[in-house]
C-alpha cells in the first residue's frame, strides 16, 4: 500500500535563512503523525508547503502514490487535504458560516450549512454560533472554526498547526476523541505542538526538525518527555528557579468593585471585580476562554476606558479612565494575546515594532523615529530573547510565531515596567523558550515588578505564580494562594460550581488583602 | 510588487487609449504622439506641464498622509476651491494692494480655508463617527455652488461685461513668472517644498510613524494608544492645507481672478496620483507628471486634432481603473463558486 503523504527532500530557503532542507517523511493511513522543534525549526513552512499554500524550491510530494505537481491550496482541499493554520485564516467582516463556505470546494446552502456547524460544534466540544461575525470572536473562538471548518470536510489528510494553543483542556479532551476517531477510520493527521505531554497522548510517531533538517524520528508514546524535549531542543533544559515573593507594602495595581457592560451581546459583563497585585508578586487569573477575561484586560490596558477613573489604579494612581500611552507613563507594559495585528503590525519591520511602545526609551527624538536606536533597541531583543531573525529590518510577519512571541514578549520586559500585564505568555512557544520567558517574568517580578498573568495553562500559572484569581461569567474570585490550593479547587472554580455566595471550598482564601 | 502595478497599468492605459484612437478613425501611433510627445516638445509645452504638474503634487501630497491612516478625504476640489476663494478675498479687498505682505496673507488665508473646509468632515468623523468619504464629497458641492454664487453675485467684477468673474488680482498678489512669455511661476518652490516635508513627515517623523500604524493595524494603534481621533484630524487637515494652498496658487498665479472654472479638477485628479505614486513623495512625484501630461495632452489633441475635450477624464478614469484592477489581481484571485440549489426553493417550484 502506498503512504498516504510521502515527502521526499523538500528545501525551502527564505532570504537569509533554510526553511526547511531536504525533509522526508512519510505517513501511513490512519497514523497521527507528530511533528516537532523549536520555534522556527520550518514545521510551519513544510505545513504549507505540503498544503500548497508555499512552495518548494526542490523535492517531491506524494500523495497515495501520486506525485502532486503545480500545487495550490484548492488542490490539497479536492485530494482531501485540510488545513488548520497556525495564524488563523479566516475573513474578519463576515459571520461564521461565510467563512466556512467561502472555504468549502463544492456547492453550499448557507442554513443547511450553519445548521451542520452547530451540531457538529457541540458534537466536538467546541460550540460555536454560526452566525457571529468573526471580527468579535476570542482568538480561543476562532481556533474553534477553523478546526469544525477542517473536521465538516471529512478530510483524508489533516493537517493541524498547534490546534491547541488556546482551547480549553476540556476541549482539547474532545478534539483528542476526534482525533482518534478519524484516525481509526483511515484519516491520517500530522500535529504540531509545543506540548509534549499532548503528542505523548495522541501521536504514534514523531518527526523531529531542527533548523529545518529532521535530526530524529520517535515512538512518543514509548518516548519520555525530556528526551523529546532533548531531542528538540539539542541540549538540556534549563531549570526553574522561583525564590519566595516578596510583595511589596503598597499594591502596584488596584482594581475596586469594576464592573462593565460587555460591548456586545456575544461578550460577558464584569461584575463587582477587585483585586491587587503587588510589586514583587506575580497574580494569575486562570478561568475558561471567554468568561470576560478579554473585556478585563482590555479595560486594564486601557484600550478600553473607564468612567469611574479609580476603579483601576497603578500606584495609586487612579487609571481606568486613561489612554494606554497615558497609562504606560504609569510604568505599565502589556502583551496582549492576539500577536500579530495587535501586539505588532505585521507588514512592520522588527525595529518599527519597538517604536510601537518603546518610543518613550530613545527611539524617538524630536518627534522624529531615530532608526539606529529603534534597531539597536530592537537587536537587543533579538539577542537576549534568541528570537530568530534576520535582523531588526525583518517584518514581524516573517517570524515564526513563537519567534515573534518571543520578541513582543521581550519588548515588554525591555521597558523596565512596574507592572506587567501578560496574555497567554508561552503561546506557542517552545519547550526551551518558555522556561526562558517564564524564567525572566519571575526574576522581573523578584526585582519589584507587579505582574499580572492570564492564562489557559494551570500548569503554567501554578509554576510562576503567588497567587491565583479565577474568573467565571464575569465574577473574578477571591485570591488564592498557590501553595495552599490546587487544579482541582481551581478547576471548580473554573466551571462557576463553587462560586456563589457561600465560598464553600475555597478552604484556601489567601489573607493577604 | 508596489511598483509593478502603476507600471501595468501605465501600459495597459497606453494600449486601450491606443484601440480607443483606432475607433474614433485616428492613426493611433500619430495621436499618442500628438497626446504625449508633442506637447513636451516646445518650451510652452514644459513650462504648462510643471505649471500643471505642481497643484498635482502638492494636493496628492497632502491627501497621501491621510490616506496612508486610512482616512479617505475625497473632497480636495472642494478644499482647494475655498482655498482660491479665500486667498483671492484677500487679494481683492485687502486695504493696500501694493503691500508685500499680500502675497503671504493669501497664502495663509488660502492654508486656512482648506483646513477649515476639511475641519468640517474632521469634526463629524471624530466627534459622531459620520463617513468622511460622504462628507467630504458633499462639502465639495457646497464650495462649487458658493464660488458660483460669489463670482455670479456680490464679487462679479462690474467693469466685466456681465461674465461671471471677478476683477484681476493687483500686481502684488501674483507670483511672479519666471519668464514673461511662460506662464511657470515660482509657487513650484512650495511644492519643492511640500514634498519634502511630506517625505520627513511620512518617513521619518514619529507622528507619520503612528498615523501608519492606524492605517496598517487600527488594533496595533489602539494597543500603543495612538489616539484615532488624532489620525482623522491629522489626516483631513494635511490635506485641506495642501488643496488650500493649491487653490490659492493658481488664482495667484495662472488665472488672476476667480471664475466658476478655477480648478479643471485638480483635486479629483489629486486622488489618483496619490494612488498611482502608492502614497509616497517620489512617487506622487512621477505621478503628478504623468497626469499633468495627460491634461495637456488632451488639451492638445483637442485642438490640432478636434478631439472631444473629455478624452482627459476617459484617460484619467482608464488609468485609474487599471491601477485598481491591477492591485487587486496581485492580492486576490478569482475563483467561481456555484451556489447549490436551494432544496426548499425547488420543492416550492415544483
Ligand atoms: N514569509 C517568510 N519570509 C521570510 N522568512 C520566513 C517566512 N516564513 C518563515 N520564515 C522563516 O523560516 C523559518 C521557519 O519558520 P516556521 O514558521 O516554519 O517555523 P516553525 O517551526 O513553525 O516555528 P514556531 O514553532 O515558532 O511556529 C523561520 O526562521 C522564519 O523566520
Ligand atoms: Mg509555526
Amino acid at each position: 500500500m502506498h503512504p498516504r503523504l510521502e515527502l521526499r527532500n523538500i528545501s525551502k530557503r527564505y532570504p537569509g535563512v533554510v526553511a526547511n532542507d531536504d525533509v522526508s517523511l512519510s505517513i501511513q493511513p490512519g497514523e497521527i503523525h507528530a511533528v516537532l522543534g523549536e520555534n522556527g525549526a520550518g514545521k510551519s513552512t513544510l505545513m504549507k508547503i505540503i498544503y500548497g499554500a508555499a512552495h518548494a524550491d526542490s523535492g517531491e510530494i506524494y500523495c497515495d502514490g501520486n506525485l502532486i505537481l503545480a500545487h495550490n491550496p484548492a488542490m490539497s482541499r479536492a485530494l482531501g487535504i485540510e488545513m488548520v493554520y497556525q495564524h488563523f485564516a479566516l475573513f474578519e467582516s463576515v459571520s461564521v458560516v461565510e467563512n466556512i463556505a467561502l472555504s468549502a470546494s463544492s456547492a453550499f446552502n448557507l442554513p443547511s450549512l450553519a445548521e451542520k456547524i452547530r451540531e457538529l460544534s457541540l458534537r466536538y466540544g467546541m460550540p460555536i454560533d454560526p452566525h457571529r461575525q468573526v471580527h468579535d470572536l476570542s482568538v480561543g473562538e476562532r481556533q474553534r472554526v477553523e478546526i469544525v471548518r477542517c473536521l465538516l470536510q471529512a478530510p483524508k489528510l489533516l493537517i493541524l498547526d498547534e490546534p491547541t494553543s488556546v482551547l480549553t483542556p476540556q476541549a482539547v479532551v474532545k478534539l483528542f476523541d476526534t482525533l482518534r476517531q478519524l484516525a481509526a477510520e483511515g484519516c491520517s493527521i500530522v500535529y504540531i505542538s509545543h506540548k509534549l505531554d499532548e503528542v505523548q497522548e495522541l501521536c504514534d510517531t514523531a518527526t523531529v526538525l531542527r533548523n529545518g533538517k529532521v535530526t530524529g524520528t520517535a515512538r512518543p508514546k514509548e518516548t519520555t518527555s525530556l528526551e523529546l524535549a532533548r531531542m528538540m531542543v539539542g541540549s538540556k533544559l534549563p531549570e526553574m528557579h522561583v525564590s519566595p515573593a516578596a510583595p511589596s507594602e503598597k499594591p502596584v495595581l488596584e482594581v475596586r468593585d469594576l464592573s462593565a457592560k460587555a460591548r456586545d451581546h456575544f461578550g460577558v459583563d464584569l461584575k463587582d471585580v477587585s483585586f491587587n497585585v503587588h510589586g514583587g508578586e506575580i497574580v494569575g487569573l486562570a478561568g475558561v476562554s471567554g468568561n470576560g477575561q478579554a473585556e478585563l484586560i482590555a479595560l486594564l490596558s486601557g484600550e478600553r476606558r473607564h468612567g469611574q477613573g479609580d476603579a483601576i489604579k497603578i500606584n495609586g494612581t487612579p487609571a481606568a479612565s486613561l489612554r494606554p500611552d497615558e497609562r504606560r507613563k504609569l510604568g505599565l507594559a502589556f502583551v496582549p494575546e492576539e500577536r500579530l495585528g495587535r501586539g505588532a503590525v505585521p507588514s512592520h519591520t522588527l525595529w518599527e515594532n519597538a517604536v510601537l511602545t518603546a518610543h518613550r526609551f530613545g527611539t524617538v527624538r524630536k518627534g522624529l523615529v531615530d532608526r539606529r536606536r529603534a534597531a539597536a533597541f530592537a537587536s537587543g531583543i533579538i539577542d537576549r530573547f534568541k528570537v530568530k531573525a534576520n535582523g531588526p529590518a525583518a517584518t514581524a510577519q516573517s517570524l515564526s510565531g513563537g519567534n515573534l512571541q518571543k520578541y513582543i514578549v521581550g519588548r515588554e520586559i525591555a521597558l523596565a515596567p512596574k507592572l506587567l500585564l501578560v496574555s497567554q505568555p508561552t503561546w506557542g512557544v517552545d519547550v526551551g523558550a518558555s522556561a526562558f520567558i517564564r524564567q525572566t517574568i519571575v526574576d522581573l517580578s523578584r526585582a519589584g515588578t507587579a505582574v499580572f498573568v492570564v492564562s489557559e495553562e494551570l500548569d503554567e500559572l501554578f509554576e510562576i505564580c503567588d497567587r491565583l484569581l479565577v474568573i467565571c461569567q464575569g465574577r473574578v474570585s477571591p485570591p488564592l494562594l498557590r501553595t495552599s490550593t490546587d487544579r482541582e479547587e481551581i478547576g471548580l472554580l473554573m466551571t462557576g460550581r463553587t462560586m456563589g455566595k457561600d465560598q464553600t471550598g475555597s478552604s484556601s482564601v489567601a489573607l493577604q488583602d | 510588487m508596489r511598483i509593478a502595478a502603476p507600471v501595468l497599468a501605465s501600459v495597459l492605459t497606453l494600449i486601450v487609449g491606443s484601440i480607443f484612437f483606432a475607433s474614433l478613425g485616428h492613426d493611433p501611433l500619430p495621436t499618442l504622439y500628438a497626446f504625449f510627445v508633442e506637447p513636451l516638445s516646445s518650451m510652452n509645452g514644459l513650462s504648462e506641464w510643471l505649471l500643471k504638474a505642481s497643484p498635482l503634487i502638492l494636493i496628492a501630497c497632502g491627501l497621501a498622509i491621510g490616506f496612508r491612516a486610512n482616512v479617505w478625504n475625497i473632497g480636495a476640489e472642494g478644499q482647494f476651491i475655498m482655498g482660491a476663494v479665500a486667498a483671492s478675498g484677500v487679494g481683492l479687498f485687502w486695504s493696500d494692494p501694493d503691500s508685500a505682505l499680500l502675497l503671504p496673507l493669501m497664502f495663509l488665508a488660502g492654508m486656512a480655508a482648506g483646513m477649515a473646509w476639511a475641519a468640517i468632515p474632521a469634526f463629524l468623523r471624530s466627534r459622531m463617527n459620520t463617513n468622511e468619504i460622504l462628507v467630504t464629497l458633499m462639502m465639495t458641492y457646497i464650495a462649487t455652488l458658493f464660488l458660483s454664487y460669489l463670482v455670479h453675485g456680490p464679487w462679479r467684477d462690474p467693469a466685466g461685461f456681465n461674465y461671471p468673474q471677478t476683477a484681476l488680482l493687483p500686481a502684488a498678489a501674483m507670483f511672479q513668472s519666471f519668464d514673461p512669455a511662460y506662464r511657470l511661476n515660482s509657487s513650484i518652490f512650495i511644492t519643492v517644498v511640500a514634498v519634502f516635508l511630506m517625505w520627513l513627515f511620512t518617513d521619518r517623523s514619529f507622528l507619520g510613524y503612528k498615523m501608519s500604524v492606524s492605517g496598517a493595524a487600527p488594533l496595533a494603534a489602539r494597543y500603543a494608544g495612538f489616539r484615532e481621533s488624532a489620525a482623522v484630524w491629522i489626516g483631513l487637515l494635511a490635506g485641506g492645507a495642501a488643496a488650500g494652498i493649491a487653490g490659492m496658487a493658481e488664482a495667484a498665479g495662472p488665472l488672476g481672478q476667480l471664475s466658476p472654472q478655477v480648478s479643471p479638477g485638480y483635486g479629483f485628479a489629486a486622488i489618483i496620483v496619490a494612488f498611482i505614486g502608492r502614497l509616497n513623495a517620489f512617487g506622487i512625484v512621477l505621478g503628478g507628471l504623468l497626469m499633468s501630461l495627460l491634461f495637456l495632452g488632451g488639451e492638445g489633441v483637442q485642438m490640432t486634432l478636434a478631439l472631444p475635450s473629455a478624452l482627459t477624464r476617459i484617460f484619467q478614469g482608464i488609468l485609474l481603473f487599471f491601477l485598481l484592477a491591477a492591485d487587486f489581481f496581485i492580492f486576490y484571485r478569482i475563483r467561481l463558486v456555484r451556489p447549490a440549489p436551494d432544496a426548499h426553493a425547488l420543492e416550492t417550484a415544483r
